[in-house]
């Protein structure tokens, strides 16, 4: 069986698993980085999305053979001191509710902000629509990327 | 959540890190008998007959627990429960150590549900606080040898008024815990309330931001493997056989089992296939060859169980209120008017599926780790589910990834504890979002046959609210009277302050086999739709503006009728509005509390509606966190909007259609139209919840909007927004 060698968070790790298996379940059943949670497991709820080189991926849907050699982070990875502009931001607005899908919230909208620093409701409407949110933060989600985009400047 | 062994004395003294003295208090209680009414005991002057259960522990350093017997499932309680004590105490939270309770017997019930924490707890909890704020100040002034009214507590310290001195509470534990606990001590004033009422930052956001918080999705045990279920879609199946050797041949499969769910009178037969990681299982389970006997269950589909329901509506049903002389009124009216109210089943489906760790110890011990609103109904499901003592079974409570009354449940626990019997290895079996989606139990759909009747002058003459439904108690418990009429399932409908001078409300069960339980906001969240668009065409009918028709009918002063006349201040009811635009209002009281929402729409030019703007006031009374409170009801806006406007749960040949979030679709960010919440907390002498009562109002309000700007009644749910005209 092949070992991958995966970059996670700047750090090197050997996972010997079936080249199919998803990203995901290499991050939390063998890694055991379990910040990055499953949703839904068909790239419909965004829970699971992490970044691939600094773009969003859903890593529930993402063969882990396809991210050998790539910069995986994850919400772990995002700031050392829960500094980020992101997480500053929301903390600020008390965003998460149960919290669960709030990992996948956050990795796509510091995803977000990087290719757009000052996005627009409808720029935000159109980046989350795939991040699922059952307790119904969305509201709280949009003015926080606001005020996230604010703390960068 | 950090997981925490079980919480009695000797162990939890040891996980605090105690050594020597420390200001313990707690309740007892005698054995595995719950009391609901438990004394407040001093650890140090209890004595050890009885088993005592720790709420505040004070060590010789300061350092300050407090336990929170509620689950957090994202409703607030790690905060709001805590909250309670420190406010009487005299710290603020982030001084504290949280830890969440296990089921244990003294500590009452510890299921969150209901809307009901915050209300049960909230005299108890704090004069837990206070008894323990005074045994301080008691040792502070014999330590000083001066009057104790010479001192007072603030910020973890007591301190001696004429002179500054100050003692930390970790100077004062040793002399406090050899004091009686006050048996009525004097709590706090709401105008001295640093915590109550206040919007402090939660406690467990930090931990939601950075991928700290432990769900019980994340719970780690050494040896643990993981496990998939296979079951049969159609409920009420029976395997005849299976054939596991494919399986067993994939990398990382480790074993193939029978296991049991058992959701009260139903047991559901499965296969688990065991691997070491999840994906491994996932992928055995692929390769399973099963064969079912669906015992005709695959003949069920909505359709015809919906025709029935409709048929059904012609029975008079079992009388569930009757006032005055409904059917005389109704006779002899010269205006009636009749409609029948439609609703789906619907899934649950918080955002962390269904999942357990279970490890099966020798002599039949078992460690738990779940998410649940409950821990008290894990340990019994399990214990009763495979013939052992409640005692044995120990229970941790993770972080909840969303509950919405489906995590009141335990049948998935008992599911994972029957693996790890089979396996005797720590298990943690996890369900896709498929089994999630399909295997329920779901909110039950409601039928509700209205009638009603008007003066000439447009006054209601008679009422009635007739609902048409199977039952959630129905579903489970093998006792069920259905020669008695079901309260759950007319939640409400006889409860609203309108003054109907003739009203009678009924019930007519319908049995079904598909599993039931409660969701967020239980019957009211589809009772609602029906009694309050109906109220609506009573007032179109009448010729009355509909906000107005309401309070009509409330010639007496009651919180509803003051949340009317709020919610029409607050959404400036009557004001212009864009071209386009219109405005629908509805209220809702039942047993978790009461809201009033008026929500504003807009017709497209293709003819699709757009929820624009929803407007709420939630009635409370006293408030604990008031960011929070509104954080709740904005949720519970979004849910009501999934529920009234997506997918629902249809059967086709016994099974869900619905699998997965493709099809059975959620609110999603750039549907989500804005939320402004009034709360109003006068300090009535009822708390009211917070967790549920924003919900029931959603689905009447958009459909009498959508009236307002169409002019198309809805009388069915799940309506699309993109085809009501």
């Amino acid at each position: 069986m092949p070992v991958f060698n995966l970059t996670i968070n700047g750090k090197a790790h050997s996972v010997d698993v079936d080249a199919s298996m998803p990203l995901l379940w290499a991050i939390r059943d063998v890694v055991g980085l379990t910040g990055t949670k499953f949703g839904c497991g068909i790239a419909q709820c965004g829970a699971c999305t992490v970044h691939l080189d600094g773009s969003p991926i859903r890593s529930c849907s993402f063969p882990v053979v396809a991210a050998v050699g790539k910069k995986i982070t994850t919400i772990e990875g995002i700031s050392e001191k829960m500094d980020h502009a992101v997480q500053k931001a929301w903390i600020e607005l008390q965003v998460p509710q149960c919290g669960y899908c709030q990992s996948g919230q956050i990795m796509t909208a510091v995803a977000l902000l990087k290719t757009k620093p000052h996005p627009t409701d409808a720029d935000i409407d159109a980046a989350m629509a795939g991040n699922i949110c059952r307790c119904g933060t969305y509201q709280r989600v949009k003015k926080a990327i606001h005020r996230a985009s604010e703390l960068m400047k | 959540m950090q997981p925490t062994s079980q919480l009695d004395r000797r162990n939890f003294i040891r996980l605090s890190g105690l050594t020597g003295a420390a200001l313990v208090l707690g309740f007892r209680s005698s054995g595995a008998e719950q009391t609901a009414d438990a004394a407040l005991y001093n650890l140090e002057t209890a004595g050890s007959t009885f088993e005592v259960t720790p709420f505040v522990i004070i060590d010789k350093m300061g350092l300050i627990t407090i336990m929170s017997n509620k689950p957090e499932m994202g409703q607030g309680t790690y905060q709001s429960i805590p909250a309670l004590i420190a406010e009487e105490l005299e710290v603020s939270l982030d001084k504290v150590i949280i830890k969440q309770t296990s089921g244990e017997a003294a500590y009452g019930s510890q299921t969150a549900g209901g809307s009901s924490s915050v209300r049960g707890s909230y005299n108890q909890l704090r004069k837990t606080g206070a008894s323990a704020r005074e045994m301080l100040v008691t040792a502070a002034s014999q330590q000083w040898n001066v009057p104790v009214t010479e001192c007072y507590a603030e910020n973890a310290s007591v301190i001696h008024k004429p002179t500054g001195k100050k003692f930390g509470y970790g100077e004062l534990v040793e002399t406090a815990s050899k004091l009686e606990v006050p048996k009525n001590p004097t709590l706090k004033k709401p105008e001295d309330f640093k915590i109550l009422g206040k919007s402090i930052q939660r406690p467990d956001i930090p931990l939601k931001v950075s991928g700290k918080a432990m769900f019980g999705m994340d719970a780690q045990v050494p040896g643990m493997v993981y496990a998939s279920v296979e079951r049969c879609p159609v409920f009420g199946s029976k395997l005849i056989s299976y054939d596991d050797s494919a399986a067993l041949k994939i990398k990382g499969v480790l074993k193939v089992v029978k296991s049991e769910r058992v959701y009260g009178k139903n047991k559901y037969e499965g296969i688990a296939v065991v691997a070491e990681n999840y994906w491994a299982a996932l992928q055995g389970r692929k390769a399973l060859k099963v064969q079912w006997d669906y015992q005709g269950f695959d003949k069920f589909n909505s359709k015809e169980y919906e025709q029935s329901l409709r048929d059904m509506a012609k029975q008079d049903g079992l009388v569930a209120h009757n006032v005055g002389d409904f059917d005389k009124t109704f006779a002899d009216s010269g205006i009636k008017l009749e409609a029948l109210y439609e609703t789906p089943i619907v899934s649950h489906s918080p955002m962390e599926p269904m999942n357990c760790t279970v490890n099966w110890m020798e002599g039949n011990k078992v460690e738990v780790w779940v998410s649940t609103q409950g821990p008290n109904i894990i340990k019994k499901e399990i214990a009763n589910s495979q013939g052992i003592s409640q005692d044995d079974v120990k229970v941790n409570v993770m972080f909840n990834g969303g509950g919405f009354g489906r995590r009141l449940y335990g049948d998935f626990a008992t599911e994972a504890a029957s693996i790890a019997r089979a396996i005797g290895k720590p298990v943690k079996m996890i369900w896709t979002r498929e089994d999630d989606t399909q295997a329920g139990p779901f909110r039950p759909m409601t039928y509700s046959a209205m009638k009603g009747s008007l003066s000439a002058d447009g006054k209601v003459t008679a009422f009635q609210h007739k609902v048409i439904s199977p039952s959630i108690n129905g579903t489970s418990n093998a006792k069920y009277d259905k020669t008695k009429v079901d309260g759950t399932m007319v939640e409400g409908i006889s409860d609203q302050k309108y003054e109907f001078p003739n009203m009678k409300n009924a019930y007519v069960y319908s049995e079904t086999h598909i599993p039931l339980a409660a969701w967020r906001s239980v019957t009211s969240s589809t009772l609602a739709f029906a009694h309050e668009c109906f109220i609506d065409e009573l007032a179109v009918k009448a010729k009355k503006d509909p906000l107005a028709f309401r309070l009509e009918l409330m010639s007496k002063e009651s919180d509803a009728k003051k949340v009317l006349t709020k919610i029409k201040e607050f959404s400036k009811w009557g004001s212009p509005l864009p071209k386009g635009w219109a405005r629908g209002v509805a209220q809702y009281e039942f047993f978790a509390g009461l809201a009033a929402h008026v929500v504003e729409v807009s017709k497209k030019a293709d003819g699709s509606i757009k929820i624009e703007k929803v407007y709420c006031v939630i009635d409370l009374g006293t408030v604990v966190n008031p960011d929070n409170v509104k954080a709740q009801v904005e949720g519970a806006v979004a849910m009501g909007i999934t529920a009234a406007t997506k997918d629902g749960i249809v059967f086709e040949k016994g099974q869900s259609l619905q699998t997965n979030f493709q099809n059975n679709r959620m609110l999603r960010m750039n549907e989500m139209p804005k939320v402004e919440v009034m709360i109003l907390a006068d300090g009535g002498a009822k708390i009211k919840g917070v967790g549920e009562p924003g919900l029931p109002p959603v689905a009447p309000a958009i459909a009498n909007a959508i009236f307002a700007a169409t002019g198309k009644r809805i009388r069915r749910m799940p309506f699309d927004l993109n085809k009501i005209v």
